[in-house]
């Protein structure tokens, strides 16, 4: 009884202890732990090319702020050559690349790693100093005036505010049949419709301004900054798309220039053009985690795992999975019954897989496993002492496996180049033993056993490539104390297996 | 497809867990295990016990006693040769008889001494030993098997497992091999179990892999008939094993001579499950009896009170 109370003691606290320290991590530090928290990240680049002409060259390009909702990770200039600053001016932050004598076609990069925050949206404190120079409508031409103020009163009877006055007056304009007011306008107004509609709200005493960005999509190429305009209501500014209307903060929109100033400017070169790509990739919180330094936050953090060179958390990546592995080889054989060749075998097996991929892994592993049983064969009749016979399979193991590697590669399937992932002295021994089991207890036995270890195998893989059991696995490694717990709590488990209730289903009929 | 859990654990059959948790693991003390996993440890103790095992006729412990074999088996027409910490009756080599230079194996396939010699080399680098330790080849009499069992065994050797639990003679079989068993006595390879009555060593049935039979697949003889002779003196030789090894579970493994009447041939701390199949009984129900009783009862009293306990007909 004492044995029992003592198991039930070290599993409860060693579970409790997992447990508390993984809730203080997220509740108290706010560390996010579900995986499907990975974030994505953006890489906004801008190209700005140009042509020499055997001049100085200035260039000057407006820079984006931090932005609400939007942080942004980290910056990098590429620009061989060329002097690089970055300029405070009235207009916000420039970005200015010079260089006494330049010839020939030039390209300079500059890129930004943006990623959207979590949590509430904070609207941006009222701007209270905008100024903007009063336009009337007197400013048009005679012909236009009349036009104007008619469809400006027609889209105030139509609007409840000054945000809905935008919106319907830029759907008036999106209109796939514009009115007879919208045509005319576009017409003989002489000016793009961005401008149209900003001088038309600017009429009506709106704030109104001009911005450039891009909306966070998925991988592009080539592109150009999106103008919008952003119209002031008394308490902040909203975005309005001129293809899309009203824009919201989910639409993941990066504003890259605010205001008047030109995005680029370039003296001294000819055919300058600037183009921008953007790049999404998946990156799991603990990167950003990282990068925000957030581990400066509380000692607990000190010990973590993130502490360590990147190498040394690579590999622990790897190793940390495996109590996972070795969970489901308990669960399996005790709770279920499963015979396996080798008690860790499996988890070994399904390390490897991780690198083949399953089903590759999968017929690599039978592949090299059959041809090794049908060389070993050979070499039981010759009789050698168990020490050679080992060191004899396992060198077969290196040449089969290197055999593979050569001919799918002249084949091109280069699936299975990944076969050195498999650990040999362990297909060595794996080997001897199945074949010992044949010779001793028949074929029979061998599939029993090595169909054991492969969905044990196959079971361990899918828990260790889940990639939420990775990513707690390593964000909290404390959690290896539950896993512990849960191990030492079914090393008790004195009931049956389910491969009982089949072994002695005759004793109740 | 599956049984209820709850009808086998109100049956009193023992798992797998259970008995390495609560049998094996509570009641065998591991320093005692080199006592049994090593034959020739065994067989030393239960000499010097006063316990009828096959005599032992020599050991060889290094290769370069081979050179010497031929003078070793001189005036020896059968013997065994097993290796000292085999497992599951692997290495054995049982001699019959010889006729000039060959020796003539159980199943009448005749070896020369050459071929035995590699045996033993094979035997002594550790070939049949868990984990491949170096071992030693172990020669002892040959067992003259009481002609009793000739009709329920196919080419091979017939024993009686009992499962001892604190010196009680808990529960027994009897394991006859068939041809599809190779000659071997393990349930799992097609050998036939037979549970007995331990109040009469009386056959109750028999089972081949997990099912039912009545007749010998091979000879054909009807099982009900069977019953083993010297059935006390059998018990009385289990039980007294217990004082011996100190292991609270065993299995004893003993086989009828037809002078010397039962010897132990083999004992096991690790014994299996299928027992209970072959008596259709489960054996925890017997265990929780002997939990009852007091621990001072010396063997005589102990088989008898197992007898009149754990009697079936």
């Amino acid at each position: 009884m004492s044995r029992r109370f003592q198991v039930l003691l070290i599993t409860f606290s060693l579970a409790f202890t997992g447990f508390f320290i993984v809730w203080y991590k997220v509740g108290v530090l706010g560390i996010p732990f579900l995986p499907h928290e990975k974030r994505a990240v953006y890489k906004i680049g801008a190209e700005i090319s140009f042509e020499g002409k055997n001049k100085p060259v200035l260039v000057s390009m407006a820079l984006p702020e931090p932005q609400e909702g939007i942080q942004i990770l980290s910056e990098d200039v590429a620009s061989s050559g060329f002097g690089y600053t970055e300029a405070q001016t009235e207009t916000g932050k420039r970005a200015e690349w010079s260089k006494r004598n330049v010839a020939g076609p030039q390209i300079l990069y500059y890129s930004i790693e943006v990623f959207m925050e979590p949590g509430e949206y904070k609207p941006k404190l009222p701007l209270l100093a905008y100024e903007q120079k009063t336009e009337t409508l007197s400013d048009l031409p005679d012909t236009l005036r009349n036009t104007a103020k008619n469809l400006l009163d027609d889209v105030r009877l139509r609007s409840a505010d000054i945000h809905s006055f935008a919106a319907q007056l830029i759907n008036d304009f999106n209109a796939k049949e514009p009115s007879q007011a919208v045509k005319i306008l576009l017409a003989q107004g002489g000016e793009s419709k961005f401008e149209i509609i900003s001088r038309l709200l600017r009429y009506r005493k709106i704030l109104v301004r001009k911005i450039h960005g891009l909306y966070l999509e998925s991988e592009r190429r080539n592109i150009a900054l999106t103008p919008m305009l952003e119209v002031y209501d008394g308490r902040k500014w909203q975005l309005y798309d001129l293809k899309k209307g009203k824009v919201t903060r989910d639409k993941n929109f990066f504003i890259w220039q605010h205001g008047g100033d030109s995005l680029i400017e370039v003296t001294g070169a000819k055919k300058s053009h600037i183009s921008f790509s953007l790049n999404e990739r998946q990156v799991p919180v603990e990167y950003l985690l990282e990068k925000q330094e957030l581990l400066k936050k509380a000692a607990v953090l000190d010990f973590s795992l993130f502490t360590l060179p990147v190498s040394e958390q690579n590999a622990y990546r790897h190793i940390l999975l495996v109590p996972f592995g070795a969970l489901v080889v308990v669960l399996l054989r005790i709770l279920v019954g499963l015979r396996t060749s080798g008690t860790f075998m499996p988890v070994l097996i399904a390390l490897a897989f991780m690198e083949t991929t399953l089903v590759a892994g999968l017929i690599m592993f039978i592949l090299i496993v059959g041809m090794g049983l049908i060389i070993r064969s050979y070499l039981s009749s010759l009789n050698l002492l168990l020490v050679a016979r080992i060191s004899a399979v396992m060198i077969v193991v290196i040449l089969i496996m290197s055999f593979m590697s050569i001919l799918s590669f002249k084949l091109g399937i280069k699936e299975v180049l990944t076969v050195t992932f498999f650990p040999m002295i362990i297909l060595a021994w794996t080997i001897e033993r199945m074949s010992i089991l044949w010779e001793e207890e028949g074929a029979k036995e061998v599939f029993i056993q090595g169909g054991g270890s492969l969905i044990v195998a196959v079971f361990a893989y899918f828990v260790m490539s889940d990639t939420f059991v990775s990513l707690i696995a390593f964000n909290f490694p404390v959690l290896l104390l539950v896993v512990l717990a849960g191990i030492i709590m079914v090393g008790r488990y004195s009931g049956y297996r389910l491969s009982e209730l089949i072994r002695f289903r005759s004793m109740v009929e | 497809m599956f049984a209820n859990p709850f009808k086998l654990k109100k049956l009193g059959i023992l798992g797998m867990n259970k008995r390495n948790i609560h049998y094996i693991g509570a009641h065998n003390d591991r320093k005692y295990y080199p006592l049994v996993d090593n034959k020739l440890k065994t067989k030393m103790i239960a000499q010097n016990a006063g316990i009828a095992v096959p005599k032992l006729i020599k050991t060889i412990e290094r290769q370069s006693q081979l050179r010497h074999l031929k003078e070793m088996l001189i005036g020896i027409d059968g013997f065994v040769l097993k290796p000292s910490q085999g497992s599951g009756g692997k290495g054995i080599l049982v001699i019959v008889k010889r006729e000039g230079d060959e020796f003539i194996k159980a199943n009448g396939q005749r070896l020369e001494l050459r071929d035995i010699q590699r045996d033993i080399s094979n035997i002594l680098s550790g070939l049949y030993s868990l984990g491949g330790k170096p071992d030693v080849a172990v020669l002892e009499t040959l067992v003259e098997f009481d002609p009793i069992f000739d009709r329920y065994s196919y080419e091979g050797v017939p024993d009686i497992r009992v499962i001892v639990y604190k010196g009680y003679p808990a529960i027994a079989m009897l394991r006859c091999s068939t041809s599809e068993s190779d000659g071997k006595a393990n349930l799992h390879q097609g050998a036939v179990g037979v549970g007995l009555d331990i109040a009469t060593g009386k056959a109750l049935f028999a089972v081949q892999h997990g099912s039912p039979v009545t007749h010998h697949p091979d000879t054909g003889y009807d099982f009900s008939e069977l019953e083993i002779p010297h059935w006390e003196k059998i018990l009385i030789l289990a039980a007294s094993c217990y004082e011996v090894t100190h292991l609270g579970y065993l299995g004893v493994d003993i086989v009828l001579d037809k002078n010397l009447g039962p010897l132990i041939l083999e004992l096991n701390a690790r014994p299996g499950l299928a027992i209970q199949i072959a008596n259709k009984t489960g054996v925890v129900k017997r265990y929780d009896v002997i939990d009852k009783q007091q621990a001072n009862l010396d063997v005589t009293e102990r088989v008898k009170f197992s007898m009149k306990h754990f009697g079936m007909k």
